[in-house]
């Protein structure tokens, strides 16, 4: 049923930045080494390594640099930012069934400074020679980047429960206002107000403004998994993977879905919500904090309707009442979230989920026991021990 | 809005030549199961009620409405202020496309659609424009 008897006994990162100024192997070697150091392992501990297909580090690779002299588990997730949480689901499941014992999870890229995923699939002005088969539903008719993609999705959402840009603008305030106290953040001590918000030019009109897009980032994050009995020998208080799951509906597409019957909810999103508070007998009201992976503000809305923390269509009402701010009932993105903190493919709201457990976040909610990390497609809850 | 000269090419293999061979005759066709007869979109090879292969082709009546829409305004887009919109096609499918001639103002979700063509470059693509415009 989807729970786990798996922890995470460390995490690591380097900073975050917008030119890292060396390679995404060297990234990933830092977040790895830091990683193993928090958790208070050797290189050799290691047997099991997880990432994303997009990611360009070989694992092997990583393994010479750093020490780890053999892999008894890889294995990959699909789907981009969405597979996120799918990455941590991986790690336990491999612990779980003995296949190993230690798993690592990376995700490294030099995403703002080389390939920029806010940038168009195929780019420039020319017609491209030949593009997958599967994306020519779309591309021909201008979709071709990220923020096209998905605010022709908000765009029906927005309209069924009459939602306004400046509604979108009032989270982005509050994921900057986080990440403004957060010194990990890249908008550390940078808040902006809703005026702020409204002058920013249009990226995909009338949806999605600047400032509703999520960063373009350069940096290394990683985890350690391994059993949760393990963990309570290791150098930090554990932080169990509850349960984990993912969802992906036959009507949607690689990274969107426009042909649910139903797309002015995240229908995704819901069924990974009913699965996992049956999975753990937990429900939205046992949830401290809430890290929702937001390439672009909208989707915050729809996770926050889509897990029952209010209702269809309330998302703008639960947000403008303050129940996602500081001294709310679900502080959302405290660590400012991929729009404030860094664009890290998702893998970092993992880092801060664990922070807020441990009781070490910069933006610290007191007394939290249990945090939803959800990707959107992929979620967990973590539980402290 | 502006026509664009030219737009991407999509990308053809074995799976999908049908479709876009219909669309440079300047027509629309639906896959439909040849065993149950059920519609299904974007080229699939089999059918997901009955499991069958076989399939032939139905025409679009070219009716539709708006599901949702956008103005694709990247600056590297050859079409940039082109509106593209999800619509609604009368059979109970769904596509993306664009709606031509027309501005942002007058687009509206469930507006209804009508199919035309239109060949950028050399590249044709379904397209449509606003009922009774």
């Amino acid at each position: 049923m989807s729970t786990t008897k798996s922890a995470i006994a460390g995490i690591g990162q380097t900073e975050f930045s917008k030119d890292s100024g060396r390679s995404e192997l060297q990234l990933a070697v830092e977040a790895v080494h830091a990683a193993l150091q928090d958790a208070g392992l050797r290189p050799a501990d290691v047997d099991g390594m997880v990432t994303f297909v997009q990611d360009t580090n070989d694992e092997v690779a990583i393994c010479r640099s750093i020490g780890i002299p053999e892999l008894r588990w890889t294995s990959r997730t699909p789907f981009g930012g969405a597979g996120a949480s799918a990455t941590v689901q991986l790690a336990a499941a491999a612990v779980d069934s003995g296949m190993a014992e230690c798993v690592v999870v990376y995700r490294a890229f030099n995403e703002r400074s080389g390939r920029r995923f806010g940038q168009p699939v195929v780019g420039g002005p020319r017609p491209a020679a030949a593009i997958p088969p599967s994306m020519s539903w779309y591309l021909p008719f201008g979709l071709d980047t990220p923020a096209k993609f998905y605010a022709l999705w908000y765009q029906r959402y927005l309209h069924q429960y009459g939602v306004t840009n400046e509604d979108l603008g009032r989270y982005v305030v509050i994921a900057r206002q986080y990440a403004a106290t957060n010194p990990n953040a890249w908008f550390y001590q940078r808040p902006i107000t809703i005026d702020d918000h409204q002058a920013s030019r249009w990226i995909a009109e009338p949806v999605l403004r600047k400032l509703d897009c999520c960063q373009e980032s350069d940096g290394g994050v990683a985890l350690v998994i391994t059993s949760r009995e393990r963990a309570r020998d290791l150098a930090q208080p554990p932080v169990w993977i509850h349960a984990a799951s993912e969802s992906h509906l036959a009507a949607g597409d690689t990274m969107f879905n426009y042909f649910h019957p139903d797309i002015a909810g995240f229908p995704e999103a819901e069924s990974l919500g009913q699965h996992l508070w049956k999975a753990t007998g937990l429900s939205p009201s046992d949830i401290g904090v809430a890290l929702l992976y937001e390439n672009f503000s909208p989707v915050v809305f729809l996770m926050l309707e889509a897990f029952g923390f209010c209702g269809r269509g309330e998302a703008k009402d639960f947000i403008a009442s303050g129940e996602i701010s500081p001294g709310g009932s679900l502080p959302t993105n405290t660590h400012g979230g991929l729009l404030g903190e860094a664009y890290i493919h998702g893998v970092n709201n993992f880092l801060e989920g664990v922070r807020q457990l441990r009781g070490t976040a910069p933006n610290q909610v007191a007394g939290v026991e249990h945090v939803l990390v959800s990707a959107g497609r992929s979620a967990a809850i973590l539980t402290a021990g | 809005m502006a026509s664009p000269s030219s737009v991407i090419a999509p990308g053809i293999d074995r799976g999908t030549a049908w479709f876009w061979e219909g669309v440079a005759a300047h027509r629309l066709l639906l896959q439909r199961c040849a065993s149950c007869g059920t519609l299904r979109g974007q080229a699939l090879p089999m059918c997901a009620s009955c499991q069958s292969l076989e399939w032939d082709t139905q025409e679009a009546s070219g009716r539709g409405t708006v599901h949702t829409w956008l103005v694709s305004q990247h600056p590297s887009d050859p079409g940039e202020g082109r509106i593209v919109a999800l619509i609604d096609l009368e059979e109970g499918l769904r596509i993306v496309s664009n709606i031509v001639d027309a501005e942002p103002s007058d687009v509206a979700i469930g507006a209804p659609v009508e199919l035309t063509f239109r060949t950028y470059g050399d590249v044709t693509l379904h397209q449509f424009v606003l009922a009774g415009s």
